[in-house]
């Protein structure tokens, strides 16, 4: 049995956020995943953002695929309704719960197999319809669970564990992502949890579509020389566009940097994105700049991270269908059913 | 059916048509003939086609239209064939009496499908040579190009007038009341003045060219009657969208696929007039045309997980997509509601004909042991009925419920029962635990057979901070939800799955039975849109002295009553229309029933089966004396 209960035991003395919430009450279980697994950090990084963020655990709806990026759902947010659904099929199911509460924040979790190969397609057509939720691949260039085939996003030319060499070109899902409309779009890399956290934030609390690519790498089957998704690669080569802060509403603002190097980016909700330049030129509210960039650096073997696009006035699938700002799984009788009246004068009009 | 006076209309139009042969006896009958419609796919002569049937009903005159299309848009053959049945009879009855062969393309086909003594009319614009009419029927020429050239200028309008002309030219040899027509022109054309004129006017010139050059009545012709009563025409997938909409579904998902997507475009249509917030403009419901239908499913299934009534309606392949999704859920333990409107398999099969041969596609899909819940509707009433109660049985038990339909019942407007909604009747949520009942203290086990019914308790996504909160997953788990690879917990899960469906049988809709006018040894079991041919046959049946108890299946798992009826017979036929018996196999599979007890009576060419094969395929087996030629009609 792989379920492994984590003892309730409570230090009195944890801090405590603005919703009463100390950080172990967003632990879930043990993981089961290898020591190291870069997507144990993720889900370290997601447990630190909420707890920031003071989000109430129940208020979360974490859906994923299958993978062990895709078990790591039951490690985070235990108070959480969790859904482990099928291979790559996670998008249409979060998009579904979605509709039927607009009120839950909504977290999806996936791995590069399952979002890049079996559910590429899914994948996409999530991003350009704009379902409202934090979506999170750990992506490590393999197939972790079935033991190390290479997944859709190795790139040409990278090393297996056993030596064989790549000959696919990889699919890059923040290409794809920035291509089909996604709204906030960020890679981050597990090892540097001090860029993730925010990226993290930033996602959940995004009005759209949100996507964060994680380099995460398999310890298990794609750590070593020849692999681009190895800690020492992704190290050696990580690029950051940017780096951000997430400013909550209330929170003060202070400006500790030059005009240019700083743009504080104002969301929907009251929320900011303080973005600090690492890049003096570069825009994140620019789409298509955001797209050239990162496909130039990606030539020169270079990871692109930070926060590599966002539109901060972003709406979603509700906003596009007019649902009612009551969740539909809250409507009853009075507001769904017509009526035995209505199916009379219905009666009527097909005679 | 007698030869009285000739029909002589035709000669002056078709010269030498009928000029040295006798002439043939006519077909006479009132209220009660088939008449078919040849045309072209994309010429327009679908409304007009429509537009006959509806007038004849309006006499209080019973008919059941039948469109008969290619999976093309434009230009192949296309046929609606409609019977005019003063005693009812709903189901496709076989022969032609009157054919309006307005496609050049299949003429020769079309003039062999006539009964002898029959009625073929046909435009006479290009005159025919004798050889392509058969002597033993009746001709009837009118020169509707040539009319209708005549009259309008705008090519688009000379075609589409064309099918009203003959409309109006039909209403005369008929006699059918053009008031009635009239009439319904006038509500089509509420409000837009200048088509109701146009159409009129059409009417009108086919009226008075029948009057004129025409001898009418034909034998065939409709008198009013009052056989109607309070009954509706509507096809069955606008009502069973109306039943997701009286049954309280919010999120419909759906990838189109002749013939189901007119479901989803239904409930589009209805919500948009019944689900919009009066007050805020917002709408009650949310629709997704998905990328496919394996996304479509997906959605269906979220939106259950989180305690919405959600649905997708489907055909064929699109459940072979849906097939993984279908095993997360029955396993998972998710509502949802699949409507699927059966076509010609397998893989495209004939995508635009008939057929029940899903069955054990959906009651076993997936890998692994599945069962899943199967509601069989025999008409747009149960359409309606079957889909609101598919949303409260997927609540109640939380597992997919499937209606089965079919192009027939789904795409084919169907004279039925009213729609009914009985006041005060509310929806069935079925066990979803609140945060009162968790504060309260009750123990929350996710998949735990509290109730001994199989059917465990579960909790929305949000509902408690502290309690209540559980992992879904399709791999197996303990009673509290927690991942497990034990033996004796998967085996807990799935007896309990195996006792929930059979509390199922209790809770679906239960068969109804019709016991012959004296007993009997003989049975026959039937479901879905073979139903009003399946009347049709029982009582020719009777009329010939071959009584036969007669049971209508409305849904898969089957009661109790299913065996007891089999057990009180000796022989049952199993009337469905696949190649395969798929019916007879589950009965089979799931009562054990001595297989020899059960002979199949199948149909399966993509058209409606006709009572006329049902009659004969059951007197054949009581009766191996019959002509075994006929038989095989
Ligand atoms: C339909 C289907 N096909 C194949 C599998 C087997 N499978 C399980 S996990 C997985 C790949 C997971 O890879 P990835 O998404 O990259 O996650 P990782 O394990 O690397 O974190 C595959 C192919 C499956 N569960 N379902
Ligand atoms: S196999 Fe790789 S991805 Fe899976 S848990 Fe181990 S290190 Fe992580």
């Amino acid at each position: 049995m792989t379920y492994i209960a984590k003892p309730p035991l409570r230090h009195p003395t944890l801090e405590k956020n603005r919703v009463g919430y100390t950080r172990r009450d967003y632990e879930g279980k043990i993981s089961t995943l290898c020591a190291g697994c870069g997507h144990d950090s993720i889900s370290a990084a997601i447990i630190q953002a909420c707890w920031e963020l003071d989000i109430e655990p129940h208020r979360v709806a974490k859906l994923s695929g299958i993978g062990c990026s895709s078990k790591t759902p039951d490690y985070f947010l235990g108070a959480s309704h969790g859904f482990n659904t099928v291979h790559g099929r996670m998008p249409s199911v979060l998009t579904g719960a979605n509709l039927a509460n607009r009120d839950l924040l909504y977290l999806g979790v996936s791995g590069d197999g399952d979002s890049a190969s079996i559910g590429l397609g899914q994948f996409a057509h999530a991003m350009r319809r704009g379902v409202r939720m934090a979506y999170i691949v750990e992506n490590n260039g393999v197939y972790g669970l079935t033991k190390g085939q290479f997944s859709a996003t190795a790139d040409q030319g990278s090393k297996s564990k056993k030596g064989v060499i790549n000959s696919d070109s990889p699919v890059d899902l923040v290409g794809i992502a920035l291509q089909l409309g996604a709204t906030y779009v960020a890679r981050g890399f597990s090892g540097n949890k001090q860029q993730l956290v925010p990226l993290v934030k930033g996602a959940i609390q995004h009005g759209g579509a949100a996507f964060i690519d994680v380099i995460s790498p398999c310890v298990a089957f794609n750590n070593h020389p020849g692999s681009t998704k190895s800690y020492d690669y992704v190290r050696e080569h990580n690029e950051s566009v940017s780096r951000i802060d997430f400013i909550a509403p209330g929170e003060e603002i202070t400006a500790d940097y030059g005009p240019g190097e700083v743009v504080d980016v104002r969301q929907h909700d009251g929320t900011f994105l303080r973005l600090r330049r690492l890049h003096a030129d570069y825009d994140a509210t620019n789409r298509e700049q955001a797209m050239a960039h990162v496909q130039q650096h990606q030539s020169r073997g270079e990871v692109v991270t930070g926060l590599l696009y966002v539109d901060p006035l972003a709406t979603d699938l509700h906003m596009a269908l007019n649902t009612s700002a009551r969740p539909l799984n809250a409507l009853g009788l009075a507001q769904l059913c017509p009526g035995r009246p209505a199916l009379d004068k219905l009666n009527a009009s097909l005679r | 059916m007698s030869a009285v006076e000739p029909f002589r209309g035709a000669s002056d139009l078709v010269p030498g048509v009928h000029g040295e042969r006798p002439v043939p006896p006519r077909i006479e009958a009132v209220n009660d003939f088939v008449i078919k419609f040849a045309n072209v796919n994309g010429s327009g002569s679908a409304s007009a086609n429509e537009l006959f049937a509806k007038a004849i009903l309006r006499m209080g005159v019973p008919v059941s239209p039948r469109n008969i299309f290619p999976s093309n848009i434009q230009g192949l053959p296309t046929w609606y064939e409609v019977r005019v049945s003063e005693d009812g009879w709903l189901g496709r009855r076989g022969g032609i009496d009157m054919m309006v062969a307005m496609n050049p393309q299949t003429w020769d086909a079309d003039v062999a499908e006539l009964e002898p003594g029959g009625y073929l009319f046909y435009d006479s614009t290009r005159p025919m040579p004798a050889s392509r009419f058969r002597p033993d029927i009746h001709v009837i020429g009118m020169p509707l190009t040539e009319i209708c050239n005549a009259v309008y200028s705008d090519p688009r309008q000379r075609q589409l007038f064309k099918n009203i002309v003959y409309v109006g030219a039909l209403s005369v040899l008929l006699e059918i009341d053009d008031q009635v027509i009239e009439k319904l022109f006038g509500e089509q054309y509420r409000g837009k003045e200048k088509l109701l004129a146009s159409n009129v006017q059409a009417l009108h010139l086919g009226r008075d060219f029948a009057k004129e050059h025409l001898q009418g009545p034909l034998g065939v012709r409709v008198r009013r009657a009052d056989r109607v009563g309070d009954g509706i025409f509507i096809d069955g997938n606008s009502a069973a969208a109306l039943g997701c909409v009286y049954g309280g579904a919010t999120v419909a998902a759906w990838y189109p696929i002749t013939p189901s997507s007119s479901v989803a475009e239904a409930f589009q249509k209805y919500c948009a007039k019944f689900r919009v917030d009066p007050a805020t403009g917002q709408n009650c419901y949310a629709i997704v045309q998905a990328e496919d239908e394996i996304a479509s499913i997906g959605m269906v299934v979220g939106a259950g997980w989180n305690g919405a009534r959600a649905f997708t309606a489907t055909s064929g392949p699109g459940i072979s997509l849906m097939t993984e999704f279908i095993g997360l859920a029955y396993f998972a333990e998710i509502p949802v509601t699949i409507i699927n409107v059966q076509r010609g398999g397998p893989s495209t099969g004939m995508p635009t004909r008939t057929q029940q041969a899903d069955l054990l596609a959906c009651a076993y899909a997936s890998h692994g042991d599945t069962k899943h819940v199967l509601l069989l509707p025999e008409d747009p009433h149960e359409c309606f009925e079957h889909a609101a109660c598919a949303l409260d049985l997927a609540d109640r038990l939380q597992t997919p419920v499937f209606v089965m339909t079919d192009l027939d019942i789904g795409m084919n407007q169907r004279l039925c029962r009213p729609f009914a909604w009985e006041e005060g009747r509310s929806y069935d949520r079925g066990k979803v635990m609140t945060a009162e009942e968790l504060e309260a203290g009750r123990d929350f086990g996710r998949y735990k057979d509290v109730d001994g019914d199989g059917i465990p308790w579960r909790t929305l996504p949000g509902t408690h901070p502290t309690r209540g909160s559980y992992f879904t997953r399709g791999t197996t788990r303990d009673p509290y939800a927690r991942y497990s690879e034990r033996g004796p917990d998967y085996i807990y899960n799935v007896e309990r799955l195996l006792k929930k469906f059979r509390t199922a049988a209790d809770l679906v809709p239960q068969p109804v039975i019709a016991m012959a006018a004296q007993p009997t040894r003989l049975g026959v079991i039937y479901f879905g849109s073979t139903s009003p041919a399946m009347a049709e046959a029982l009582a020719v049946l009777q009329a010939e002295g071959i009584h036969v108890d007669a049971m209508r299946l409305r849904a898969f798992p089957f009661p109790d009553s299913v065996a007891a009826f089999i057990a009180a017979h000796d022989q049952v036929f199993v009337v469905e229309q696949n190649r395969d018996a798929q019916m007879r196999s589950l009965l089979v599979n799931e009562l054990e029933v001595d297989p020899a007890r059960l002979v199949k009576v199948l149909h399966y060419d993509g058209t409606p089966i006709t009572a006329r094969f049902i009659t004969r395929a059951i007197t054949q087996v009581v009766r191996p004396t019959a002509d075994p030629k006929e038989a095989q009609a």
